[in-house]
């Protein structure tokens, strides 16, 4: 599929954007950066809701946006879901659910009742707005963006307005929509795990300009990432269920080049999951620990060492077959250790996220 | 117990109030639109000339009027190169002072309440496929439906009691122009007191129930909204 | 007669009255010339007159719920009558201080013939008239219409003034073609200041009687009296006269 075009430049006081990208025209994108780093308004430029001073905009073979065009927000076959769900006050959930719908004319890929039913919002149809919860309108909100058949969803960060609890009450809603739709999905966010569940790609900006971006298991893995993440560096793969023990409630995943063992979470064998470890759960040994607390310990080679963010620290990037790891160590211990690059050595692995 | 000329002058008064909301809403709304949503440097210029029939002592405007509709007032020439002939002491001329005397009242509470609709509604309206004529419609109009019925009833309510402008532009004539309140002045000014008591009442109960009707319909009131 | 009033005005200033104050109101038409006949008026006594204008029918409604006016130069002659009958003047000084002259006049020169013709003629696309219920001026017009038996041919263009300053200025500003006014709103230093108009005779109508009173509560000030004694002078007999009004 042809890539998103994407090229913008705009100068506002205090505030300039310059973005030359080309886009995956499938899977979640993740626009990700600190607040202010521009993610928000290079979204609304692709939407054409902010117009850009000079840009260029291709969306599959169409031109949204050069020298010479402009189409306006409502002709660009697009969903947008707002940070706030903003449903229309006055309309009920299923009078929202329709608004897009009954002024789309293209048959629709994503039936009324599909939408719906992924996000769970069946029960509240006849309701009004404000009787909703946060996480509920939140829901209508995305419903809503579907109804129309978008050929590309864009979402400006859909859970910031929400707390921990309805965050977690979105976030399965959203894994469907990356498993179960076809459309590209642009995803501005600035929480680090939202990216790690959700994205393939990821586009990490500051000041106005993009600083790295690529498949996120590959950029995630970088030593060297511009963007400082701290607690939150660590690499995600793509993992399938395997085995699961039930002596012990634990499930094992395979990834290319090993396995793991996590605690069972009742997904069939054979299901393919996304696997987040921290490099802060990482440590390294230069001998095999033998009888140790923990179960998951690999030999890898040493790929990379370099500093990280604290200067205590160092972050080390080691191989695993064909896969990448992030671990975490003080400056001193690698020292003490004399590690290397190509120093073939021991990881033990504290702990995994299983995201489905 | 209100005589016939009474009951002429209170039907003249209701027709001239509902032709002036109706020409102020179609007139006024896009206005309102326009200042609401404008960024051109102009716009303040134009509420200002919006406002000004607040301050403007009505023997002002209707001095103005008078001259500017009249056979050698530039809107005088224009209506009669048309073939309409001159504006005063016509009924038409009394809407169009009402218009302009009573676009305040409309346009104020209209822009107050586009304002207030705000940005965001408008670019989700975008996002689902609605144009901005669309949107205006399907959502900026009904998010905006308090300050509509607002507007109407106070444009209306400041028509009704208008007084200075149409006794200058009006000439007093029954039935064209000799509205309730112009017809309590005439009572009051041949002392007949009785009469002027009697539709003076009128107004005063008509008055007090149009802003009953608007602090009973005020968005506040309402829970949610 | 000259030689008294200015003896009068000498003996008052002569015999130490205090300056003083009155409060005046003063029917619309009468402006004009009030102000000129105040002036001197204040310079001859050293008393001050303080005026207000308005409409006649106004006033008795403030006057008799207790304006502050100490003297009144009415429009016509019934409302200080009324006065008078109510016990809210100081009997016995009422007369009538000028004699209003009716006048068909047009902003426009040579529209208004010098017999009136113009009305017979039908040519005019509006004729102003002040509301004959409460201006004088308008009942001698529809008198004045009647006798010349052209009232139901001229009523479907009336427009009415109020009072006779806006029937003046639907005229003045070309709103009405021709129109019912006072001289004096036509006329200064004896001559017409524009447009065309026809006098109308006397014998035409009632007289437009102005009468001026003291009112109950300029009872006991030298000044409410010294400004009665003063509009019979000479001087302001010219003044009167030199706009348009006529004298008993």
């Amino acid at each position: 599929m042809t890539p998103i075009e994407v090229r913008f430049k705009l100068d506002w006081p205090g505030f300039a954007l310059d973005v030359d990208l080309s886009l995956p025209a499938s899977g979640v994108t993740a626009l990700f950066g600190h607040s202010g780093s521009g993610k928000t308004t290079l979204l609304r430029c692709i939407a054409g809701l902010e117009r850009a001073g000079r840009g260029r905009l291709v969306f599959r073979g169409q031109t949204w946006q050069d020298e010479k065009t402009w189409l306006p927000t409502h002709r660009r076959p697009l969903g947008y879901v707002f940070q706030e769900a903003s449903l229309f006050p006055h309309l009920s959930v299923l009078g929202n659910l329709n608004f897009g719908r009954k002024r789309t004319s293209t048959a629709g890929r994503i039936a009324l009742d599909q939408a719906v039913e992924l996000l769970g919002i069946g029960h509240l149809l006849e309701r009004k707005p404000d009787s909703l919860s946060g996480g509920e309108r939140q829901r209508v909100g995305i419903a809503r963006a579907l109804a129309v058949s978008p050929e590309i969803l864009l979402m400006d960060e859909p859970l910031a307005a929400l707390d921990l609890k309805r965050k977690r009450e979105i976030l399965p809603y959203l894994e469907r929509l990356h498993d179960e739709l076809d459309i590209p999905v642009i995803y501005v966010s600035h929480a680090p795990d939202e990216v790690a569940r959700l994205a393939d790609h990821i586009v990490a900006m500051e000041g106005g300009r993009v600083v790295a971006h690529g498949p996120i298991g590959e950029t995630l893995a970088r030593v060297d990432l511009p963007i400082r993440l701290g607690e939150d560096a660590g690499v995600v793969l793509d993992a399938t269920i395997s085995a699961i023990d039930p002596t012990w409630n634990l499930a094992r995943v395979d990834f290319a080049g090993g396995s793991l063992w996590t605690r069972d979470r009742e997904l069939p064998i054979g299901k393919k999951v996304r696997v987040r470890v921290l490099a802060r759960d990482v440590s390294l040994a230069l001998d095999d620990p033998g009888r140790s607390s923990i179960q998951n310990v690999h030999p890898a080679i040493i790929e990379t060492i370099a500093p990280d963010d604290h200067p205590a620290n160092h972050l080390v990037r080691v191989r695993l077959g064909d896969s990448r790891l992030l671990a975490r160590l003080t400056r001193r211990s690698a020292d003490q250790l004399g590690i290397a690059a190509g120093q073939p050595v021991y990881i033990q692995i504290k702990s995994v996220a299983l995201m489905e | 117990m209100l005589t016939d000329s009474d009951l002429q002058a209170l039907g003249l008064t209701v027709r001239l109030a509902a032709t002036t909301t109706t020409i102020l809403f179609m007139l006024g709304t896009p206005l309102a639109w326009w200042l609401a949503r404008s960024r051109a440097w102009w716009k303040q210029p134009i509420g200002a000339v919006v406002a000004l029939p607040l301050v403007l002592p009505p023997s002002v405007i209707g001095f103005y009027l008078l001259i500017t509709l009249g056979p050698n007032g530039p809107v005088g020439q224009f209506t009669q190169s048309i073939g309409l002939g001159t504006l005063p002491f016509t009924f038409w001329g009394l809407v169009v002072a009402s218009v302009f005397y009573s676009l305040p009242f409309m346009v104020q509470p209209l822009q107050t309440a586009f304002e207030a609709v705000g940005d965001r509604p408008l670019e989700v309206a975008a996002t689902l496929r609605a144009s901005p004529l669309d949107t205006f419609f399907s959502v900026a109009v009904p998010l905006a439906l308090p300050g509509f019925i607002t507007a109407g009833i106070l444009s209306f309510a400041h028509t009704v009691g208008e007084f200075g402008v149409v006794l200058m532009i009006g000439g007093n004539i029954p039935g064209v122009s000799r509205v309730a309140s112009v017809q309590i002045y005439d009572h009051v000014e041949a002392l007949e007191y009785a009469d002027a008591h009697r539709l003076a009442a009128v107004m005063l109960i008509f008055s007090f129930l149009v802003l009953l009707a608007m602090y009973v319909w005020r968005p506040g009131a309402r829970k949610g909204a | 007669m000259k030689r008294l009033s200015t003896l009068i005005v000498a003996l008052l200033a002569a015999a130490g009255v205090h300056a003083a104050e009155v409060q005046v109101a003063v029917a619309a038409n009468f402006t004009a010339p009030v102000q000129q006949i105040a002036g001197e008026f204040e310079r001859k006594t050293g008393h001050k007159a303080v005026l207000a204008f308005g409409a006649t029918g106004k006033f008795y409604a403030q006057i008799t719920n207790g304006a502050p006016f100490e003297v009144f130069l009415a429009a016509d002659d019934t409302t200080p009558a009324k006065l008078d009958k109510e016990g809210q003047t100081v009997l016995g000084s009422r007369f009538t201080y000028a004699v209003g002259t009716l006048v068909l006049w047009s902003s426009k020169p040579d529209f208004v013939d010098a017999k009136g013709d113009v009305l017979k003629s039908g040519k005019f696309n509006k004729l102003a008239v002040a509301n004959p219920k409460t201006a004088p001026y308008g009942a001698a017009a529809i008198e004045t219409l009647t006798r010349l038996k052209l009232l139901d041919a001229v009523q479907p263009k009336f427009v009415q003034g109020e009072n006779i300053s806006q029937t003046h200025q639907f005229v003045s500003t070309g709103n009405a073609d021709i129109g019912f006014v006072a001289l004096s709103q036509v006329f200064k230093d004896n001559k017409l200041n524009s447009g065309s108009a026809w006098i109308v005779p006397g014998e035409m109508h009632e007289p437009i009687l102005q009468d001026a009173v003291i009112l109950a509560k300029g009872k006991d000030n030298p000044a409410a009296k010294a400004f009665m004694e003063f509009l019979k002078s000479p001087y302001a007999h010219a003044v009167i006269k030199s706009y348009g009004y006529a004298l008993r």
